[in-house]
């Protein structure tokens, strides 16, 4: 096996592990009692999750009309808040289904943190198109089932239609590929517990034993659901664009969006996965299981994508000059130089130019670095939905209807609301699922734990000065057979 | 607990190398393997063992196959003959616009299809307590496990101590 390491991969797992070092490790979270920084950042959270509620329930009380939309702006904090937490519900996805498929090792480290975040902000992003229906009672008539209507059935061909199928895909498809990698990950922590937490434990399970043809069939479940979530998570924030790209309003009708759109959410996802993770490896003492070399891929895909994302701003910048149609190049005129020039130019500092520090290896590397662009960049995301739908809104067709669009008290509750509602699923879900998965860092172990990339190391090095030696005194040929017959019996 | 009325004699590997050379022992002496347990899925197991490949993305391919079938055909219907409305002057059976939904119920249907039938096949669920041998198969230890109908116990014992097991134990479950 040894000779499948390559000497060239730095080690994804430090420390010299054994496999029941990893457990014991990855297993201790959920085992010890909450620590009080735990408890503190719990409580925060927990209360600001309250408030969220209660702003929720004044707007379903008093009506819609407390988030002060109007004529022209019907979409505000609210959808700009959707779009961005379904943003940030793509790098689960990406991580674990589009990095398995290209078999992409480091991806075990991050994955089950990042497919948790992927749900969590599902949900919270899942709430707002709910709430804002203003009679949320009503929700069930979006789903298609034979009613006493007629039967009356929704709106097919409408964008909004296919996100309402889009993300409730998408929210089940990530549970059932989280869940089932959990599965044996809980049979691990049943089987090292006693009494009442195995009986909890036993149940999460799914009486998983670790046979080798539910091994075998547990790969190919997750190779397949990979394959299907991967055109999913493009799919999704595809969809969500649409419901401004198939629109007439100008800035919006544009055939850029889905790719676009794809990108900021792969760019804005990761940027969030950097935030949590970096606490999250310092709180719970992982640093030996998401390194230096996992923090430094994953901002490589934050500058690959921050760079896309300029490239479509500066994209959609030509365009509505090229056009000709002055309505549309008033837009982004507006957008730049209007009323909230700020937010514009709070996006493209956020969003195009803090993400190229990346370039540098120090910065890459960087803790401190890496967390405070992780932050510029979720908030970079935000302004660019922010940008998108309020400024748009706010300048129409018709000068007399123009207005300036300020959020009320209530929408920034339930945005606070929502912030609350995932660091408190998070926060729960550390106490009771291992945060890295062990049986799939313990299938690397032996192909990226440091100890065997060392080796392999060394002896990489023995055979290239042997090699060398060899050259200098011409009997290459020879030597070089010598070496492979050499590497076979390893 | 599930109840299988099995006499197992089983022994523990600290190695997944061991395991396989313990399994390729076994199957060069007719011994025949109950089971192999181990905490992460060995690579190379599977056709030492003798297990088929998995029909698992057959069954997937169907459950998709049914979900298209499902979203398309259901909007076709609806649109064209249950209540056909006019949206934007476009026609009624408006292929392209059906193509999102058709593709989420796919995916929908192909997921939720493979996970259930993934659990009702290795007879596991919530609520399920299957017999664990040792409670170090999840943690670090590769377990083979023999039935005692098949192989006789003295066998297995000297096949254990052949190839190295570390633990070595018997179990009704």
């Amino acid at each position: 096996m040894s000779a499948t390491v390559s000497p060239l991969r730095e080690p994804l797992i430090e420390g010299n592990k054994s496999y029941h070092d990893i457990s014991v490790d990855l297993a201790r979270s959920t085992e010890k009692a909450p620590s009080k920084t735990w408890w503190v950042a719990f409580l925060i959270s927990v209360s600001v999750l309250l408030f969220g509620v209660f702003c929720i329930l004044w707007t379903i009380w008093v009506g819609i009309g407390t988030w002060d939309l109007n004529r022209t702006i019907g979409w505000g904090w609210d959808i700009t808040n959707f779009v961005w937490w379904i943003g940030i519900g793509h790098a689960g996805t990406l991580i674990s289904a589009i990095l398995l498929l290209f078999r992409q090792k480091w991806r075990t480290g991050v994955n089950r943190a990042a497919e948790a975040m992927t749900i969590f902000a599902v949900m919270c992003a899942g709430l707002f198109p709910l709430i804002h229906m203003g009679r949320i009672w009503m929700a069930f008539f979006i789903f298609p089932y034979p009613n006493t209507r007629g039967s009356l059935w929704p709106n097919f061909n409408s964008p909004l239609l296919w996100d309402v199928f889009a993300i409730s895909t998408y929210f089940t498809v990530s549970v059932l590929f989280w869940y089932t990698g959990l599965v044996p990950d809980f049979a691990t922590v049943r089987d090292r517990a006693r009494g009442l937490r195995k009986k909890f434990y036993n149940f999460l399970s799914f009486g998983w034993t670790g046979s080798a043809k539910h091994w075998q069939r547990w790969e190919s479940l997750s190779l397949v659901l990979a394959g299907l979530a991967t055109p999913l998570v493009l799919s999704v924030h595809t969809i969500v664009s649409f419901d401004f790209a198939t629109s007439v309003i100008p800035g919006w009708h544009t055939t850029i969006f889905p790719p676009y759109f794809v990108a900021g959410a792969v760019f804005s996802g990761f940027a969030m996965v950097q935030t949590l993770m970096l606490i999250t490896r310092k709180v719970l003492h992982l640093e030996e299981y998401i390194t230096i070399g996992h923090i430094e891929s994953m901002n490589k895909v934050i500058l690959v994508t921050g760079t896309i994302v300029g490239v479509a701003y500066l994209t959609e910048l030509f365009i509505a000059w090229y056009s000709g149609y002055i309505y549309e190049q008033f837009a982004f005129f507006n957008r730049a130089l209007g009323p909230y020039y700020w937010a514009y130019f709070g996006m493209m500092f956020c969003n195009v130019v803090s993400p190229q520090f990346f370039w540098v290896e120090k910065f890459r590397k960087s803790l401190w670095w890496t967390f405070f662009l992780s932050i510029v960049v979720n908030i970079g995301m935000w302004f660019e939905r922010f940008v998108i739908i309020a400024t748009t809104l706010a300048r129409d067709y018709l000068p007399s209807s123009w207005s300036f669009y300020v959020p009320t008290w209530v929408e920034v509750g339930i945005f606070l609301g929502t912030l609350g509602l995932f660091f408190t699923c998070y926060l729960l879900f550390t106490r009771v699922a291992p945060v890295v998965a062990i049986a799939e860092v313990k299938h690397i172990l032996k192909a990226a734990g440091d100890q065997f990339v060392k080796k392999n190391t060394e002896h990489h090095e023995h055979v290239l000065t042997e090699f060398q030696e060899a050259e200098a005194s011409g009997t290459v040929y020879a030597s070089a057979h010598d070496h492979d017959d050499h590497h076979e019996s390893h | 607990m599930r109840k299988f009325n099995k006499d197992l004699i089983f022994g523990l590997y600290d190695d997944e190398t061991d395991l396989m050379a313990a399994v390729k022992s076994a199957k060069k002496d007719h011994l025949e393997i109950y089971d192999v347990y181990s905490p992460f899925p060995v690579h190379g197991l599977d056709p030492i063992l003798g297990l088929s490949e998995s029909r698992l993305h057959i069954a997937g391919f169907i459950y998709g196959a049914l979900g298209a079938l499902t979203a398309f055909l259901g909007m076709t219907w609806i649109f064209t003959m249950d209540w056909p409305i006019i949206f934007g002057g476009k026609p009624y059976w408006s292929v392209p616009a059906f193509i999102p939904i058709t593709f989420e119920l796919t995916v929908l249907f192909a997921a939720i299809g493979m996970t259930v039938t993934f659990y009702v096949i290795n007879g596991q669920g919530p609520g399920v307590t299957n017999p664990v041998l040792h409670d170090r198969i999840t943690d670090d230890k590769f377990c083979l496990a023999f039935d005692t109908h098949h192989v006789e116990v003295n066998d297995a014992e000297a096949f254990f101590e052949k190839t190295g097991a570390s633990l070595v134990d018997r179990k009704n479950i």
